[in-house]
């Protein structure tokens, strides 16, 4: 494992996994963090959050029956409490013949950089100078902007975890970011935009993209328009498809596969999307936002091909949905964190040069309460730029778009060469698709 | 009827080692300082695949301190509530909000007048365990045995008793404890046009004599009544048309549509489409819209609000005329009002800020059927989901989880689902019939800047005579 041991954190692990009785499976997962929350306004310091906390969690499993507990301090009495109270829950579990704690196997870990020194020793004036530079500059991208707020944030967590089955790991992480959100005024109309700077450490943020980034996002949207209903063709931003993404690989998740809520079970081998549609869980891959050493179980991340050419190869599991499907885990505990498409060789500006007429999606509002992954039905709010005749045309908000999952997949026209590591479960990229119902006056 | 009490966390503290911290939080300068303890306890249980397979409980106590200094906030928080870890949060906070010299204050605490939103017959923590699993059980096998399309059934039970103890440098010293106990349903149904999700909740601000007062098999026959339906659903509409919300489901319409808009701190940031709008039409004269944390029982109950207020009863729009806003600490004490108990935090390791209650509209005079048959061709909303808005434009979207259509004046056919999307101040223009049939809605956990408060929403049937509905189908 990479970075450093925990020592403190895991002798707790290992004490609380050492009181197992015979016949008892026990996890222990202990976590220690530090935060820093600055919020700037006008150069002038808004809030300063400063604050350290702490947990224990543990499970207990028993005669195929689940039991949890967790509390907020971790000293002697309150393990031994969570301990007894994950113990007395379990009682109350059905017998469950696939329930059991993950077995190791053998996968090696794949090191990540979980730990930044330069970040661990940035001082904290120099923070509050991060975030009132981005406050600046953002002011000087445009005279009709202002600030809605402007943060820096950062934290490190030290984590320890160990399991009656002799799964232990401990790791050091830490991570910051700043972000910006604006308003831009213009003839009695407001509209918002935002954006992040992020890096190992603050030395890499690019401050100037991200003002940049807010300021455009905003200003594009001045005198949108509420667009006429009809069929259309969309070209998805590449935050918008790390969204959609996400909500795909929701479906491909063993237990809803195993438990029957899964819009793709019995579709394995089977074309489910446009053959352009190669997708990946890569959590190995260093510059996905959540590239990890182990998933949830304590088991090593990998690499998983979920569609190839448009077929379905496969599900993603953890030790409790592969036990079930009579399958191995895929180091998935947790879902899939590190989604990518493969890219295709346009940039967006020439994917829109071979749209006639369409819309440029930029972001979307509602997709928690527009979209059901087991129906497959999709709808939600969005906003964007009309494309006309190969290039983006007029401002359009106030529409939904819609259509379903499975309809998305095999409408997929072209996928941009654009990939964007954001700081979400998929990597955004372009992504063009046909057939979308635009719903608008 | 018998009440529980709950031992008041004001026992557990020594006036003189609060007041010594507060003291502590303001020796760099700052006016304000305010300790915020909480003390939490949940316990929940999750029913899948027809096992009971998730039971769990958590326990989690500590203090946020909060130092405020001119325009600047410093704020810590720690699990550690001996006088040493308040001492050493007090000091980060201090150290936080520091741009002057220090000074010293003194500050008499006296206890603040109980007001009881929450009264709770059975305590959640004295019921046995073993009788809280049975209820998923219970709805488990009452969803399976609706219809045989039901082929999956999933029910969560969950409760939490919350107890809060607030000081402040202005002589505030209050307390509350908030029980909540919610439960919760969803079926899936399979048939020929593949899969369809039925889902219903039940959750009061009270302990577990909610289930002597509401039936769980009701609930999960709703859920799987309403997956069923839905299975001969039809797309739903592509454009605009009348929309029309059953009682007691489109609260959520209005947290959106306007609610946010209304809180003080977007308010002053002016991101806001109701920034400097007090006094004028904003709404259909027909609205009247209240902010209550005072109803008793309701999601968004609360004694006091996060920062020691009691909570009250705020009539925000009244017959469509803006009145108020909602306030916390920091935005009244700017405008040199009273707060309005709407400061509200997710837990000590949070900040508080301006957040509704329950909110709701009043009732009209239309009777429900009669707004059913004075549409031709519309979209009768039966049950919300989610929403969420942007309060700088106004826009805001919410989802229809079961919804029919209009035709004729009759509600027809079952549509799937979908979201329909609308700007507040143009739909609360709009809404040009009111029924006389109030409910309040599902309970719910509304999230602003990563941080989620329970909230309650109601209204009486209501028709918008136009919005946009994000359907497929022409």
């Amino acid at each position: 494992m990479s970075g450093r041991q925990v020592l403190d954190l895991q002798a707790i692990a290992d004490a609380i996994v050492a009181e197992a009785q015979p016949g008892e499976q026990i996890a222990a997962h202990l976590g220690r963090s530090n935060e820093t929350d600055i919020r700037v306004r006008n150069q002038e310091i808004e809030h300063f959050v400063s604050a350290q906390s702490q947990s224990v969690s543990v499970t207990v499993i028993v005669d195929g029956r689940t039991g949890a507990s967790s509390a907020g301090a971790f000293d002697e009495t309150s393990w031994r409490e969570v301990l007894a109270e994950a113990r007395e829950n379990a009682t109350f579990g059905t017998p469950d013949e696939y329930a059991g704690l993950a077995e190791p196997d053998g996968v090696a870990v794949v090191e990540q950089k979980l730990w930044d020194d330069d970040l661990a020793a940035f001082p904290t004036d120099k923070k509050i100078e991060i975030a009132k530079e981005l406050e600046r500059l953002v002011l000087a991208q445009d005279s009709r902007i202002r600030i809605d707020d402007v943060n820096y944030s950062d934290g490190s967590t030290e984590e320890a975890s160990a399991t009656t089955l002799g799964i232990r790991s401990s790791s050091c992480s830490n991570s910051c970011y700043a972000t910006v959100s604006v308003l831009v005024d213009d003839n009695g109309e407001t509209q918002t935009g935002w954006a992040y700077a992020l890096g190992d450490s603050p030395l890499v943020f690019d401050l100037p993209a991200a003002a940049r980034k807010a300021a455009e996002r905003a200003t594009r949207l001045l005198g949108a328009v509420k667009p006429a209903s009809k069929v259309t063709t969309v070209v998805l931003d590449p935050m918008v498809t790390a969204q959609f993404l996400g909500i795909i690989g929701s479906t491909l998740n063993g237990e809803s596969v195993s438990k029957g809520r899964s819009i793709f079970a019995d579709r394995i081998g089977q074309q489910v999307a446009s053959p352009l549609v190669t997708l990946v869980d890569d959590p190995t891959d260093s510059r996905s936002y959540y590239a990890r050493e182990t998933d949830g179980d304590g088991l090593a991340a990998r690499r998983n091909v979920l569609m190839e050419n448009g077929v379905l190869k496969m599900f993603v599991h953890d030790a409790y949905s592969a036990r079930r499907m009579d399958t191995k885990s895929t180091g998935n505990a947790g879902g899939c964190v590190a989604l990518q498409l493969t890219p295709g060789t346009k940039t967006q500006e020439e994917l829109i040069a071979g749209i006639t007429e369409g819309v440029l999606i930029d972001s979307v509002q509602g997709l928690h309460s527009g979209v059901n992954p087991v129906s497959g039905d999709f709808s939600t709010g969005a906003s964007g730029l009309m494309i006309r005749d190969g290039k983006t045309a007029e401002p359009v908000r106030e529409f939904t778009i819609a259509s379903t999952l499975q309809r998305m997949l095999l409408d997929v026209e072209a996928i941009g060469c654009d990939l964007d590591w954001l700081p979400m479960r998929a990597t955004g990229v372009s992504l063009v698709i046909s057939g979308v119902t635009m719903s608008g006056a | 009827m018998g009440t529980v009490s709950i031992i008041d966390l004001s026992h557990e503290f020594d006036t003189s080692v609060l007041a010594r911290v507060l003291d502590k939080g303001r020796s760099t300068g700052a006016g304000f300082s305010e300790i915020f303890v909480e003390d939490k306890r949940s316990m929940g249980a999750g029913l899948d695949d027809g096992k009971v397979e998730a039971v769990s409980s958590s326990r989690d106590s500590g203090a946020g301190i909060r130092v405020i200094h001119g325009d600047t906030t410093g704020f810590a928080y720690t699990s550690d509530l001996t006088e040493k870890g308040l001492m050493a949060a007090a000091q980060a906070a201090a150290a936080a909000a520091a741009t002057g010299t220090g000074g010293t204050h003194k500050v008499s605490l006296q206890p603040m007048s109980r007001q009881k939103v929450n009264d709770i017959r059975i305590a959640p923590t004295s019921v046995p365990k073993a009788r809280k699993v049975e209820l998923l059980t219970i709805a488990n096998d009452t969803a399976r045995g609706v219809d045989a399309s039901i082929v999956q059934v999933s029910a969560g039970y969950s409760d939490s008793t919350r107890r809060i103890l607030v000081v402040n440098s202005d002589g505030v010293f209050a307390t509350d404890e908030q029980v909540r106990t919610i439960f919760r349903v969803t079926a899936v149904a399979n048939g020929d046009t593949g899969m369809q999700t039925g889902y219903d909740s039940l959750g009061h601000t009270i302990g577990f004599e909610l289930f002597d007062e509401e039936s769980v098999e009701e609930l999960a026959e709703r859920a799987a009544r309403q997956a069923v339906t839905k299975l001969r659903a039809r797309p739903a509409p592509s454009g605009a048309l009348p929309v029309v919300i059953k009682r007691g489901s489109g609260g959520v319409l209005f947290h959106e549509a306007c609610g946010h808009g209304l809180e003080a701190d977007l308010v002053a940031r002016g991101a806001s489409v109701y920034a400097n709008r007090v006094g004028q039409q904003v709404a259909s004269p027909l609205v009247t819209l209240v902010d209550d944390g005072t109803m008793s029982r309701e999601w968004g109950a609360i004694g006091i609000d996060d920062e020691g207020h009691k909570s009250q009863r705020n009539v925000l729009i009244e017959d469509g005329i803006l009145t108020d806003y909602m306030w916390d600490h920091i935005r009244s004490v700017q405008d040199g009002r009273r707060p309005s108990g709407n400061g509200r935090r997710q837990s000590y390791e949070h900040l508080p800020m301006v957040r509704m209650t329950n909110t709701f509209v009043l009732n009209g005079t239309d009777e429900p059927d009669d707004i059913i048959r004075a549409t031709e061709k519309g979209v009768y909303v039966a049950k919300l989901g989610g929403g969420s808005v942007n309060t700088a434009s106004g826009d805001f979207v919410f989802g229809m989880t079961e919804a029919y259509l209009i035709e004729n004046g009759e509600i027809t056919e079952p549509l799937r689902e979908g979201n329909l999307i609308g700007n507040g101040p143009q739909v609360l223009a709009d809404i040009d019939m009111l029924g006389n049939d109030f409910a309040m809605g599902n309970p719910g956990t509304c999230g602003k800047d990563g941080q989620g408060v329970p909230v309650g929403d109601g209204q009486p049937t209501l028709r918008v005579k136009s919005m946009t509905i994000g359907g497929t189908a022409a």
